[in-house]
């Protein structure tokens, strides 16, 4: 049992330094544009299937994966220049009517470009195995590779936001838009670079899980909605609460899903408990972030004041 | 507000004469979209009482939908057939469900409120995802339609449209008259400005909790209307995507003045039927039209047509 | 907005009666065609309209509508639609849907209504037996006969084992419950997962540290793919994974290596010896540029046994419909085939698994046949006779 915890944290780690990608971008976007952008979870399903279309016309991961990096970057700035720059000085519910409509609009794309069945991007032949952990378990190799990548990823955030110039004014930024702007600092620009690096995370993260999940239309929506607990949980605006939250609310999702149905079992029939075990678990990620805004109503590391 | 006096009449008489021209035209079947819409009118009309009037944002409303479809499912598997009784229990489920959850909600703001209603949305739906005797993730069709005073009216399309429409219009006329009075001007005052309305003495939370439970217990009625439509109830109808919908539905229309919610569950029932009915990829020339109104057109419906009519003076 | 709305609908909605004032037999196709099992249901669309093209576009000797509609994987979504085709496009038969929750959402608006279900894929128990329907039948096979001809296949190797994973929706229950009624070894552990979950890092873990002899899985569609896919990943090569429509021509693409060699069960494979079998796999490759599955040929043999019908009996006179179905006078892609009491078919079930052709392409393969001639076992709960 005690192998079994072991294994599902480090699925729980995997999943939640993959919602960290994801959530990185928007929680800036949020905190320092006040933006609420529906959109975010579809640029991952982009950066899936530009991942798959790359793979197939290049054959070569490795290459692939290095080019839906500025290929994301493009779209994000596209989308910037065509959509998003125009809606930033009005209200909430402008924003989410549009990127309501930039969801459909790109999913529907996608589906009339690629076809709506899964497509699948082969993984590389030196990450394919699996390595041995305790007893009869074993971790794929990839998802190694994927922890190690978001490590990264994070600790590369980190350093930009911490100890440079760019990183100095998204603080600023996140904790007082106006006193930037003020500055005189060009907020248009800042909201472009950051919004655009934040669809490459998000493009990124939907490209190195193509291996393991493979590419689908609806990939998009399922994680956005996890995206938005994240960032909330961790306080908008926090890189720094998105990465705790996202760890926090992978772990949970993750255990919940095995032990929901296992603790179960002492009060119900096998069957049932399998069956509604395994429906409340999902409950718990909404448990924790309802318990969290109950507590502290503006997320872990988000500033009292409120968004 | 000249709008909503304006053109509500005009709305709901337009839909009155719908089922006649829809038989004329030899195409019942508009009856049903038209009954989708005025049920969903419903919906986002209760929640533009606290998104519009309050500026409580809830992203978790279709939980009040899928309460009021399954009081139809349980009520209905008792033998409970009535549909005031099952009305009235959708009502006070939601309302047993709405104000321990509205309580909590409200002590956040802004965008941490539209997440906590989220989650409570949800946990609604995973609750009811897990009841199997209820069908569980599948849901469960219906065994007939309920009952007005023992008689099957619901069981003709056209009786459901009208016995929908009366309850809509019930349901504009109340919310009109709660608007305009000192409890929706309070509302209104909080939404603007919180401060001040503390300053003058009003403590916001009991008029923000009793406009969240009024619009939980009115949606529920659209979910008791909505089981009988479909014959069907699943958690499916208080998901995430459906509470956005209602969001969306609020916004296209234009939020704050109610008739915008009518017309913008209108466009959107009426979008999603007629586009399909050109391609399957409908959704791409939707997606266009909510973007471009969102950008162009400040204000959604409504906002598009005060600026049209130019004799719009607030009355 | 409003009334601008309303008369183009008005306009789209009246323009095909006018079209097709005269007697065209009107079928409606209602099956998933989006989301991660999309697939599935564009398999069955194309088999319907490939035996439409190979019937010379008439059905029963008549002309034939086809309407296709995306049941979209949501119940609610699907039972609207089935209305619509029913109440507003005036369909006579209704061919779906692939999924049975789906089925159990448009059963009743699609009969009531008037017209005859005919499901190319999805069997779920409670129609087999007690919700059994004079208007409802199946060309496919009862959900829980696949997982009963796996478990045979265990008891006559003496696996004494086995791990169940399976979707938590009605045909994944009655895939588990098929399985355990014919299972005469110990089912160590039960995995449900919410349809449409992807990733499954979780539960394989949970298997690798259960160590169970024999794993018995039911993912249809893009989750199956991932769950291939994922078993090696995860280091599992040595525990045996027998599946039901996890593992076909809808997912082989994506699967590819990770699939070769691992048992499925089904009543049908491309190399079936049947007659007309190898025209319909070349027919169907040749017009869509893929093996068809068993899904497609679910949708071939809907429309196969709809036209038989038409045939014999015309439209008119319901009971002489229903009993010219019940004849099941049409030659099956599987060979021997009629319909049991309760409208499901009786037939032939398989051993087969994936198997990598010369081309480079994949698809699966006969090993043995494990039940010859085989009824479901809900047929006696049925009250039709």
């Amino acid at each position: 049992m005690l192998n079994l915890i072991l294994l599902q944290l480090i699925n729980g780690l995997q999943f939640g330094i993959l919602l960290f990608l994801v959530a990185a971008g928007l929680t800036l976007v949020f905190g320092i544009m006040d933006f609420i952008n529906l959109a975010h979870g579809v640029l991952y399903m982009v950066g899936g299937y530009v991942m798959a279309a790359l793979s197939a016309a290049t054959g070569n991961f490795w290459l692939s994966l290095v080019l839906v990096l500025p290929a994301m970057l493009g779209i994000g700035l596209l989308l910037e220049a065509a959509v998003f720059r125009k809606l930033h000085d009005r209200p909430h519910l402008d924003q989410v009517l549009a990127t309501f409509g930039l969801v459909l609009i790109l999913s529907e794309l996608v589906k009339l470009i690629w076809g709506a069945a899964p497509l699948s991007v082969t993984l590389p032949e030196a990450l394919a195995g699996s390595v041995p952990l305790v007893g009869p378990l074993r971790y794929p190799v990839y998802r190694i590779a994927v922890i190690a990548a978001g490590l990264a990823i994070a600790l590369m955030l980190w350093f930009v936001i911490a100890r440079t110039r760019i990183g100095m004014l998204l603080r600023a930024g996140a904790a007082n838009p106006a006193m930037v702007s003020a500055l005189g600092v060009n907020v248009n620009r800042l909201f472009m670079l950051v919004f655009a690096v934040g669809a490459m995370l998000a493009g990124f993260a939907g490209a190195i899980v193509a291996p393991i999940l493979s590419v689908d239309p609806g990939m998009g929506d399922s994680i956005l909605i996890l995206t938005f607990v994240v960032i909330v949980i961790g306080g908008v605006g926090s890189v720094r609460g998105a990465f705790v939250a996202a760890l926090l609310v992978g772990i949970v999702d993750t255990m919940g899903r095995i032990f929901g149905p296992i603790l179960l079992k002492q009060l119900l029939e096998p069957a049932a408990a399998a069956q509604a075990g395994r429906t409340l678990a999902p409950m718990l990620v909404y448990l924790l972030m309802a318990g969290v805004l109950f507590w502290r109503p503006s997320g872990l590391f988000g500033r009292s004041t409120g968004a | 507000m000249s709008i909503a006096k304006g053109a509500a009449p005009l709305v709901i008489l337009g839909l009155t004469l719908l089922p006649p021209l829809a038989s004329a035209a030899g195409d019942p079947f508009l009856t049903v979209i038209a009954t989708r819409m005025v049920i969903f009118a419903l919906a986002a009309l209760s929640l533009d009482l606290i998104l519009g009037f309050g500026a409580m944002v809830s992203f978790g409303h279709a939980a009040y939908l899928g309460i009021g479809a399954y009081a139809v499912a349980v009520l209905g598997g008792m033998g409970v057939t009535d549909l005031g009784l099952q009305m009235l229990a959708a009502a006070l489920a939601a309302t047993l469900f709405a104000l321990p959850t509205g309580a909590i909600s409200l002590r956040t703001r802004g965008v941490y409120f539209i997440m906590i209603t989220l989650a409570f949305g949800q946990m609604a739906y995973f609750v009811f995802v897990s009841f199997s005797a209820l069908g569980g993730d599948d849901g469960m069709a219906l065994k007939g339609y309920s009952t007005l005073l023992g008689l099957p009216v619901l069981a003709s399309g056209t009786g459901l449209f009208y016995v929908s429409l009366a309850l809509l219009t019930l349901a504009l006329i109340g919310l009109d008259r709660i608007t305009r009075s000192r409890f929706g001007r309070v509302l209104r005052g909080c939404r603007e400005n919180s401060l001040r309305m503390q300053a003058v003495g009003f403590r916001p939370f009991p008029f923000q909790l009793t406009a969240y439970v009024v619009a939980a217990a009115i949606c529920s009625v659209a979910g008791v209307l909505l089981a009988n439509q479909a014959l069907f109830v699943s958690p499916a109808y208080m998901s995430w995507q459906r509470s956005g919908e209602l969001i969306v539905m609020v916004v296209l229309g234009g939020a704050g003045n109610l008739i915008g919610a009518v017309l913008g569950a209108l466009a959107i029932v009426g979008l999603e039927e007629g586009l399909a009915r050109f391609s399957h990829h409908w959704r791409l020339g939707f997606g266009l039209i909510l973007v471009l109104v969102a950008l162009y057109s400040p204000g959604g419906i409504t906002g598009m047509i005060r600026r049209i009519l130019p004799a719009g003076r607030p009355g | 907005m409003r009334p601008l709305a309303l008369a183009s609908a008005l306009l789209l909605s009246t323009a095909p009666f006018a079209a097709h004032a005269e007697e065209a037999l009107r079928i409606g196709v209602l099956v998933t065609l989006s989301g991660p099992p999309a697939v599935l249901g564009e398999h069955a669309r194309d088999g319907v309209l490939l035996a439409e093209k190979v019937l010379g576009g008439k059905v029963g000797g008549r002309d034939a509508e086809l309407i296709v509609v995306d049941a979209e994987g949501k119940p609610d979504i699907a039972a609207q639609k089935a209305r619509e085709l029913v109440e507003n496009q005036g369909v006579d038969f209704v061919i779906g849907p692939i999924f049975s929750n789906i089925m159990n959402a448009i059963a009743a608006p699609v009969t009531s209504g008037g017209a005859i279900l005919v499901s190319p894929n999805a069997g779920p128990s409670n129609f087999a037996g007690a919700d059994c329907n004079p208007d409802i039948f199946v060309v496919s096979y009862q959900n829980d006969q696949m997982p009963q001809a796996l478990a045979e296949h265990l008891n006559r190797q003496n696996v004494t084992s086995a791990y169940l994973l399976a979707p938590n929706y009605q045909a994944g229950k009655d895939s588990l419950n098929g399985f355990k009624s014919i299972y005469k070894g110990e089912v160590t552990g039960e995995l449900f997962v919410p349809l449409g979950q992807l990733d499954f890092s979780a539960e394989l873990a949970q298997i690798a540290a259960a160590q169970p002899e024999a794993v018995y899985a039911f993912m249809p569609g893009g989750m199956g793919v991932n769950l291939v896919k994922q078993w090696d990943q995860a280091g599992l090569s040595t525990i045996p994974l027998l599946s039901a429509f996890t593992i076909d021509e809808t997912t082989l693409p994506a699967q590819q290596d990770a699939a070769l060699g691992k048992i499925t069960a089904s009543n049908w494979a491309p190399d079936l010896d049947t007659p007309g079998n190898a025209d319909f796999v070349k027919a169907y490759r040749d017009a869509y540029g893929r093996a068809p599955s068993l899904y497609a040929v679910g949708g071939y043999d809907a429309l196969m046994l709809i036209d038989s019908a038409v045939r014999r009996s015309g439209t008119e006179d319901r009971e002489a419909l229903r009993a010219a179905l019940k004849a099941a006078d049409f030659s099956s892609l599987r060979g021997e085939f009629s319909f049991s009491a309760n409208h499901f078919p009786i037939q032939d079930f398989y051993l087969t698994q994936a198997v990598k052709a010369q081309d480079g392409t994949y698809h699966t393969a006969m090993v043995e046949k494990v039940f010859a001639q085989a009824a479901d076992s809900y047929v006696g709960a049925c009250p039709m006779k």
